[in-house]
């Protein structure tokens, strides 16, 4: 059993579900015999042929429509769009028709999709390439948002992103592609969508996070323990549809809650997981509900990213303020 | 310099609007079997009455919007006569008479004009695609649906029908590039109607014809008379074939004229040259086809007027079919949106339910 990267464990899951079910094809930009820009793809065509490893032509509309049609006829497409930032070609089929089809058909039309995506920012690329916009995604009603922040659980959801009956976009934090290793033994176990990690368990505050950002909670956890504060940290992994009960139960517990996201603060996924529980668990709160987030401005270009970005010591801050709060 | 491609559009009529054969093509067999003229008659006007009681029923307040195809009959019952049951059909808005041809009831039409969902679960054709309301969407499906039979070795094609005005979508070129590219089994319509509801051909596009759009896809294209319903069904036959057979795509621009307005919110009087209307009717695809019938001495009054009767008497069992169904509980709105329903919406579906059952206001 080896250790694998985030992006490898993409690539295990994807090769593992391909050999045991034929309606699985993968395609996209570049995803044949260069792997994908990222090599999320690298071998599979190989390894599966250039029937099922398919690449297309350069229009990100077009692959989210073909997927459409493919999946309507009972297939189980996997379509990559290369980079977040160029899915909005793709929004229409993404909006108007996958998230509707099983609605609209009152299930006679379902769509066994995903499209994978590589989104945010911190990895020094040219524009357009560093958002995050999961929010817009996660607001779809009919759409399932998954984001794995390790390798382990990116083998475990996409696993269960293929198999599952319904549209799913796969965000994947491509700042942390690389960042860790984790043992995996490809057996095909896939982890449950729509439900939160929890990763660490704490008494004194709630930390909730997901992606790449899940990395610099961890770490904020690990300093605020040396200073004697306990944090319990929850990946939300599946950011549509949210999995609220395993947050509040723990903002119960601790009665703070610090959410920690790396887009932009107004109107995202952070926003709804305050309201939630402004509505659900006021009254267990000993503090204000505390957010660190991106600002909300156009990501800067590369020379500016790392200003942008939410580190290790603001949660750090964020936290004594609100365990201190009186 | 030299010429490194030519290219060229054909444009096929076989019956004139005198209901007569004018082509130097051999018409094809169909054509000179006057049972089947006289279903396609009968098809077309089918689409006619239906979209006359449609309107009737909006008017009255019993209905949604609604977009009537009037004189452009020919076209979806010409495609729609040259599918298959197997074949799939990926329609766009006004795409009544191919839906209908195809199998699609005439009350899941009404349903889904009417706001029912239930009107996109069609009972026998199980395959088609509800209609694309986003203009052009529609053109990607369809390469998707035939990229699946591809895969499996699949001997059937897909017709996707799409209006001039939504060729100025770029989902369609991409749509044909990639259907080019990968030699995909699609009939592409082009229905022009000559109206994208107010906007004419003339700023819509600086080519001399639809069809040669699919020249810089790399496909076969063709322009047909499309109030004449041979041309549309002949053309459609031979596209059919050769897609069904691994011949790839082809693009079909059918030439008609919108003689209705765009829809039931629409007042087409304010920008319809004048005229326009009155020639439209002379060329219009029904009277053309029962001028030659009649000359054929195979129609007349007598079968007019029993053809009609019937037609108004299927109809009207569909609209009562329709104004019979029930609304929805509150929960239908949630039953479908996932395989599984998430707790959160689990709970909203719950209250819509209690909501529902005490409606303010209520009797």
């Amino acid at each position: 059993m080896a250790a694998i990267t985030l992006i490898e464990a993409v690539n295990m899951a994807i090769s593992h579900e391909m050999g045991v079910d034929k309606e699985v094809v993968v395609f996209g930009e570049d995803v044949g015999i260069n792997g994908g820009v990222f090599r999320a793809t690298d071998g599979l065509q190989e390894k599966y042929g250039e029937e099922r490893v398919i690449d297309t032509p350069l229009a990100e509309a077009m692959i989210a429509g073909v997927a459409i049609g493919m999946a309507a006829q009972g297939m189980k497409p996997i379509a990559e769009i290369q980079f977040m930032g160029f899915i909005f070609p793709a929004a229409d089929h993404i909006i108007s028709h996958c998230a509707r089809m099983r609605n609209r058909t009152r299930g006679r039309l379902t769509l066994p999709m995903v499209i994978r995506a590589p989104f945010g920012g911190g990895i020094h690329a040219p524009e357009n390439h560093s958002e995050s916009t999961e929010a817009i995604f996660a607001h779809i009603p009919g759409l399932k948002v998954v984001i794995p922040s390790n390798p382990s659980r990116a083998y475990g959801l996409m696993l269960a992103a293929i198999r599952d009956p319904d549209p799913v976009i796969f965000l994947e934090p491509k700042r942390v592609y690389r960042i860790e290793k984790h043992e995996i033994e490809d057996n095909g176990e896939d982890y449950p969508l729509g439900m939160c990690f929890v990763d660490r368990e704490g008494t004194d505050i709630t930390l909730v996070s997901w992606g790449a950002m899940l990395h610099e909670t961890k770490q904020a956890a690990e300093k605020l323990a040396d200073m004697g504060i306990s944090a319990e940290v929850i990946d939300v992994a599946t950011v549509s549809p949210l999995d609220i009960d395993t947050i509040l139960e723990s903002v119960e517990k601790t009665g703070r809650i610090c959410i920690v996201q790396e887009a932009p603060k107004a109107g995202a996924l952070g926003s709804e997981i305050a309201a939630e529980v402004a509505e659900k668990s006021l009254m267990s709160l000993l503090a204000p509900i505390g957010r660190v987030s991106g600002y909300d401005i156009v990501i800067p270009y590369y020379r500016l990213e790392k200003q942008y970005m939410p580190k290790v010591e603001y949660i750090i801050d964020e936290v004594k303020r609100l365990v201190e709060y009186k | 310099m030299t010429t490194v491609a030519r290219f060229e559009v054909n444009y096929l009529q076989y019956m004139d609007e005198k209901g007569r054969f004018i082509s130097n093509d051999v018409p094809p067999a169909f054509a000179r079997d006057l049972d089947t003229l006289k279903q396609l008659y009968r098809d077309m006007n089918l689409i006619r009455v239906m979209d006359q009681k449609a309107y009737a029923l909006q008017r009255t307040g019993k209905m949604g919007t609604y977009p009537a195809a009037t004189g452009q009959e020919a076209i979806g019952v010409g495609f729609g006569s040259a599918m298959t049951k197997e074949d799939v059909l990926v329609p766009y808005y006004r795409g009544q008479a191919s839906m209908v041809q195809h199998g699609i009831k005439i009350e899941e039409v009404l349903l889904y004009w009417g706001g029912y969902e239930a009107g996109c679960d069609y009972q026998d054709a199980r395959q088609d695609f509800p209609i694309a309301v986003p203009i052009a969407t529609q053109s990607l499906h369809a390469c998707g649906v035939a990229k699946a039979m591809q895969m499996r070795g699949e001997k059937r094609c897909v017709f996707t029908e799409i209006g001039e005005g939504g060729t100025s979508q770029g989902d369609f070129y991409e749509a044909i590039n990639v259907a080019g590219i990968w030699n995909l089994g699609v009939v592409f319509i082009i229905n022009n109607n000559q109206w994208a509801i107010s906007v004419p051909s003339k700023i819509q596009t600086n080519c001399e014809t639809y069809a040669q759009k699919a020249i810089g896809a790399g496909i076969e294209c063709i322009q047909v008379d499309g109030n004449d319903i041979v041309a549309v069904k002949a053309a459609s036959e031979k596209a059919a074939e050769k897609a069904r057979n691994g011949g790839g795509p082809t693009v079909i621009e059918c030439i008609s004229l919108r003689l209705c307005d765009h829809t039931t919110a629409d007042d087409a009087t304010r920008y319809r040259p004048e005229g326009e209307l009155d020639d439209g009717w002379t060329k219009e695809p029904i009277l053309r086809l029962r001028k030659y019938l009649e000359s054929k001495n195979v129609w007349g009054k007598k079968e007019e007027d029993t053809m009609l009767e019937e037609l108004a008497q299927q109809v009207q069992t569909a609209v009562d079919n329709y104004l019979n169904t029930p609304t929805d509980p509150s929960e239908a709105m949630f039953d479908y949106l996932y395989a599984e329903l998430p707790e959160r919406t689990l709970a909203q579906r719950e209250l819509a339910i209690l909501r529902g059952s005490k409606p303010r206001g209520a009797k």
